[in-house]
């Protein structure tokens, strides 16, 4: 295959890593029934404390390897934070979930702004490629799935043991089981608003360590407006697409991902052309097209076309509905 | 293993659903917990099953006190509880739960699993595959799940709330026979919650009856009807009746003609019908069979797919639902706030959605038809009150105001759902005295009483065929039952 | 149930304000400046003279347009993300109307308002229609169509509307004098007219939701659709006039901010005014006679921001985040004053409650 595809190629595994681990982050989340909008904002900011968190350690210590961990460990605990709030505000003090999310998403990137000054353009360090070694050497697949830093490889595991822990596992099942249908839970002993809590926080952990793919490693740095800033709301839609699935929400980031790609290919190209204005467009008027996609049915009815066995066994990947009891309060006495 | 209850209350705000209860229940038999609506026969029992902790008053079994905070431990202690709409997640397979809930390990013992879910569903009869998602089960097969559940976990004591509600006869009594051998083979102890007094009778050896909160009696069986009615209402109730009117020469209210109704699950296929002016038609079926399709054809809310729909002669196939309005149609649906009432909007301004039709709305007009609507019917509650702070009765009674006076065609999903032999009554008065100025009416219900009592025709629906019985004076509950059940062509008429 | 002392109910008042005043602070301490010195420096900002004060007027002026226009959406239970959007399209229809129309003088601002207004009321209209037709959730209609709305605005001002000398990305020509404001005097530039219309637009839009037809259905949709709907309202006509008014309302802002603010189209034209005016709602818990209040208040804090960055080199982000933080708290202690009244209520049973924002609108 073509030297330059792989690379491209490799390239789209890269930059849709972060949306991958936001993505399935938030799935977690909204598996547990809570919504939470402060996505986008709680990214941006991670990004930064990130990056902060990661210059100063290297300041301090000299070495790399310390400095990006301390960076991702500070990047979740803000976003984890952040989620905190969203709980507290959704389930303790009985507010709207997704008024409490928009707030801070906001907020946090107004922190962001303002906190972010001083740091536009400066160098920091970067999580480097590290190739595993004899998977990489597999003709095709070897290079664009395992000649990437461990944060892609931290998203396969992710996908993965989110999947297995979701449908193969006792805790699963009332993880699910909180998202669907509380009370029944309720019914089974599990501590529901409990368990919400501590699956926002987790998720919110994991939406900072995309946070900090952005700023340590795929868009290493910080600017001023923060390039990331948008992504999150399609990391919410990608959820939505995905329906609340990990591999198909990871399939979906790893969709766009390509078609974004695409568009900068297209538009760096001068025989194609395409105005920038229609490029620039693309990203929304995708969003726009898939949740058309989803809410008319038409993903469904294109399922439908697999022969019925196999829609029998794939049924948890084919669903679209989202969780039932997404977005609502469980009160217990 | 014998249950005491002591000196048990339970307040709701003002409410005192249960006041100073003590009762004890043994072991091998089947207990009927009668009551009418708000009498506080479920709030005991989710007490009981540990789904809500009582504000006073003490538990006890075999002697011992026992305090538990959850169902968990409530089925640790042996006693389990089947609700009305059994508490399982619709999107997970029968077996996934079934195993939720069980103590154990991350790994899911599937194998085990699906061997013990089929052990002990074989011994009653009860059919479940176990990768079936259930959504896809009947009320009756959920049920059946969840008591398959509750046995495995080990409860000794099994309470069940209003289980006989939209499930067919043959699972009725598949659900009966399976309680008469726990209950005798495996001295367990069975509490049944019911308002239906003919399944109290077919299956308890006695009963307890509460009425606004207290005790007001137990019973041995066998009693009759008449004891049991006194017992829950303190006097007796006349039955009901109705005399039916000739319809001959009356205008044609509703015609369908080949009409196909698609629905998530099934459709209704070239259907035919003609309603006149005056008559009531009674739609029979278990929940999904297909009459919730032809209630909401009528009204407009489903558009058919093919075939013509008329309403008072004029062609009214694939209008909108307010069209069907303008045509003079009242719709009445089964939930209550979910659709009909708006949670949140006070009495004045349902009132006012219905009534006021100028750009600009007359408060105060629209205050005084509120109060008057109030005191015709009799609703407990003021103007100026918020929908959700009226009781589900009185709730009941505002939907009754709001519906026109002069309609074209009643069409009414369970009119008297949850509500208790003297509200249900009420109801059917106001109905009545509507369809007295020359409504057609279409309604549905599980109450086969109610549709033998009320009906002109009765329509049997079952997986979307429709079986028609042309005179509803001349058939019986029985013959009813195994029609809902789908034995049309045992029929002879 | 026992009423809570007053002294309580007005300490868990009080408390947000104190405690976002705090977190400011704190912040504003990190980043190495005085918060004594900031209030002050706002206040001046705003107050100091007339000039001053016309800036905080401006702002106020579009903001409270939009916000007025989300009380309606909130009204209808609709989370309108997309009035950002919908002002940049009212600025960039307006931009069309002063740059091809030549129309004697008062009838040249009318119509390049009613041209706003137009703009802004049919994005919010496609907002409505991908929600009510589409099924596409209004917070990513908005989010997507605030995108669209900026990229075309982009393309707009580096393409046929650049100005004569070359293309930037900066600002398309500059408007001719007959297309903006009448302003009181030169150094209050302030226009009458506007505030006018904002006055029309509170009374006429509190008038309009408590007293009409109109109004009363756009609750019931808002409270409960599907129950809305079988009371005869027509649910999907009412939320979308309420998309459309906001619209409206919205491009009316947004001509007003282009003209006033930079005598031309620029890019991100809408401020953020869009987004501070759902802080705003939320804040005024949709109640639409708290809005000038605290529109004016935001106003008056972004007003005095704007030399924060000269004078004490602190990004003006910071009033921003004093906002949001203000809202933030007011939410979360709104929950903690429920909790702390109910505790005195008895126990309910377990239910699962939707969390609508409509519930959050009326609470």
């Amino acid at each position: 295959m073509n030297e330059q595809l792989i690379n491209i190629l490799a390239g789209i595994v890269a930059t849709a890593t972060p949306l991958v681990i936001a993505g399935l982050g938030e799935t977690i989340i909204e598996r547990a029934g809570v919504v939470n909008l402060s996505l986008d904002g709680s990214i941006t900011l991670s990004a930064l404390v990130g990056f902060i968190a990661a210059l100063a350690a290297q300041a301090a210590t000299g070495s790399d390897a310390v400095a990006l961990l301390c960076g991702l460990l500070a990047a979740a605990l803000t976003s984890a934070v952040i989620a905190f709030i969203v709980a507290l505000g959704g389930i303790t003090l009985r507010q709207d979930q997704v008024a409490v999310g928009f707030v801070l998403t906001m907020l946090a990137a107004d922190i962001a702004q303002f906190i972010g000054q001083p740091y536009t353009g400066q160098l920091g360090p970067q999580i480097l490629i590290t190739p595993i070694p004899i998977l990489s050497q597999i003709p095709i697949i070897g290079p664009i799935l395992f000649r990437q830093t461990i944060l892609v490889y931290f998203s396969y595991v992710l996908m993965i043991g989110l999947w297995y822990w979701m449908f193969r596992t006792r805790g699963g099942l009332a993880h699910r089981a909180i998202g669907e249908r509380p009370a029944a839970a309720f019914a089974r002993g599990t501590n529901v608003n409990r368990l919400r809590y501590f699956y926002t926080i987790l998720g919110g952990a994991l939406v900072g360590v995309a946070g900090g793919a952005y700023s340590l490693s795929v868009k290493a740095g910080w600017t001023t407006p923060p390039n990331m800033s948008g992504d999150g709301w399609i990391a919410l839609a990608i959820v939505i697409f995905g329906g609340w699935h990990p591999f198909r929400v990871a399939l979906g980031a790893y969709l766009f991902a390509g078609l974004r790609a695409l568009a900068f290919a297209v538009q760096s190209s001068p025989d194609i052309g395409i105005p920038v204005v229609l490029l620039n467009a693309m990203p929304w008027i995708l969003m726009i097209v898939t949740l058309l996609l989803v809410s008319s049915g038409s993903i469904e009815r294109l399922l439908q076309i697999l022969p019925r066995s196999v829609q029998k066994r794939m049924r948890n990947f084919l669903r679209a509905e989202p969780p039932a009891a997404l977005g609502t309060r469980f009160d217990p006495e | 293993m014998e249950i005491e209850l002591h000196h048990i209350h339970k307040r709701f705000g003002p409410v005192h659903a249960n006041n100073d209860v003590n009762l004890t229940f043994h072991g091998g038999r089947i207990v009927g917990i009668l009551g009418e609506n708000g009498a506080g026969k479920s709030t005991l029992m989710k007490i009981l099953s540990g789904y809500q902790p009582a504000d006073s008053g003490e538990i006890h079994i075999d002697g011992q006190r026992v305090i538990y905070h959850g169902t968990q431990q409530a089925i640790q202690h042996g006693i389990g509880m089947l609700q009305q709409d059994p508490l399982d997640v619709a999107a997970f397979t029968v077996l996934e739960n079934f195993i939720y809930g069980q103590p154990g390990g991350q790994q899911l013992p599937r194998k085990a699993a699906a061997e013990q879910l089929s052990t002990i569903s074989r011994r009653f009869g009860f059919e479940l595959d176990p990768d079936t998602p259930c959504y896809h089960l009947s009320i009756g097969q959920r049920q059946q799940l969840e008591i398959v559940r509750l046995l495995a976990l080990g409860v000794k004591t099994l309470i069940l709330d209003e289980p006989t509600t939209g499930i067919s006869a043959e699972q009725k009594q598949i659900l009966f026979d399976a309680l008469r051998e726990l209950a005798t083979k495996d001295g367990m102890s069975v509490l049944l919650v019911s308002h239906k007094l003919e399944d109290v009778i077919a299956l308890c050896h006695e009963v307890a009856v509460l009425r606004a909160g207290r005790v007001v009696g137990a019973k041995e069986m066998p009693a009759t009807t008449r004891q049991l009615v006194t017992l829950m209402f303190g006097q007796e109730l006349a039955p009901q009746t109705r005399t039916r009117e000739n319809l001959q020469g009356r205008p044609e209210a509703v015609r369908l003609d080949g009409v196909t109704l698609r629905g998530k699950r099934l459709s209704v296929e070239n259907l035919s019908l003609s309603i006149r002016a005056g008559e009531v038609i009674g739609l029979a079926g278990l929940d999904g069979s297909g009459q919730e399709l032809l209630l909401r054809a009528c009204a407009g809310l489903v558009k058919p797919a093919s075939g013509r729909l008329y309403l008072g002669g004029h062609d009214m196939t694939g209008q909108s639902y307010r069209q069907f309005l303008a045509q003079g149609v009242a719709f009445g649906a089964a939930g209550r706030l979910e659709e009909g009432l708006v949670g949140g909007l006070t009495l004045t301004e349902h009132i006012a959605l219905i009534t006021e039709t100028n750009t600009v709305i007359d408060w105060g007009r629209a205050r005084q038809h509120t109060a008057d609507q109030i005191k015709l019917y009799d609703v407990r509650g003021r103007p100026e009150s918020r929908i959700e702070t009226l009781s589900g009765g009185n709730q009941q009674r505002m939907l009754m105001a709001l519906m026109p006076q002069k309609p074209l065609l009643l069409v009414l999903e369970q009119p008297t759902r949850g509500l208790d032999v003297d509200s249900a009554r009420w109801i059917w008065e106001q109905l009545f005295t509507r369809q007295a100025t020359g409504a057609a009416m279409v309604f549905s219900t599980p109450d086969l009483d109610e549709l033998v009592t009320y009906s002109d025709r009765i329509l049997v629906f079952y997986s979307g065929q429709v079986y028609e019985v042309k005179d509803a004076t001349r058939t019986t509950i029985d013959e009813l039952g195994r029609l809902i059940g789908g034995h049309f062509e045992e029929q002879t008429q | 149930m026992k009423k809570p002392s007053l002294g309580l109910q007005v300490g868990l008042t009080v408390l947000p304000i104190i405690v976002s005043l705090a977190i400011t602070a704190i912040l504003i301490i990190a980043a190495g400046a005085d918060p004594r010195a900031v209030f002050e420096k706002v206040l001046e900002g705003a107050f100091r003279n007339s000039r001053s004060f016309a800036n905080v007027l401006n702002f106020l002026i579009p903001l409270t347009l939009v916000s007025i226009g989300l009380v309606v959406t909130f009204t209808a239970g609709l989370w309108n993300i997309g009035v950002e959007g919908q002002m940049m399209m009212g600025a960039i229809f307006m931009t069309w109307g002063a740059l091809n129309l030549t129309l004697p003088e008062p009838f040249q601002l009318i119509a390049q308002i009613l041209i706003g207004m137009l703009g802004g009321g049919l994005w919010a209209l496609l907002a409505g229609i991908l929600k009510t037709r589409l099924g596409v959730h209004e917070i990513f209609g908005g989010v997507a169509l605030n995108a669209l709305a900026n990229v075309l605005s982009i393309y707009l001002i580096s393409g046929p509307w650049q100005p004569p000398e070359g293309g930037s990305v900066r600002s398309t020509v500059p408007f001719r004098p007959e297309s903006l404001f009448t302003v009181i005097a030169p150094d209050f530039s302030v226009s009458l007219f506007a505030l006018l219309i904002v006055l029309a637009a509170l009374v006429i839009v509190w008038l309009a939701l408590r007293g009409t037809r109109w109004g009363l259905q756009l609750k019931a949709t808002g409270k409960n659709a599907r129950s809305a709907r079988l009371l005869g309202v027509p649910t999907t006509r009412s939320a979308l006039s309420a998309f459309v008014v906001c619209g409206m309302l919205a491009g009316i802002a947004g001509t007003h901010r282009a003209i006033t603010v930079y005598e031309s189209l620029r890019p991100l034209a809408s401020g953020g005014i869009g987004f501070l005016g759902l802080l705003v709602v939320l804040l005024a818990a949709n109640r639409i006679l708290l809005v000038p209040v605290i529109t004016f208040l935001f106003a008056v804090i972004v007003g005095g921001s704007t030399r924060l960055k000269i004078a004490l080199q602190l990004d003006s982000s910071l009033s921003g985040v004093l906002q949001e933080t203000l809202v933030l708290m007011m939410l979360l202690f709104a929950g903690v004053r429920q909790r702390v009244l109910t505790r005195r209520d008895t126990s309910s049973t377990p239910e699962a409650s939707p969390s609508t924002p409509a519930e959050a609108a009326h609470e």
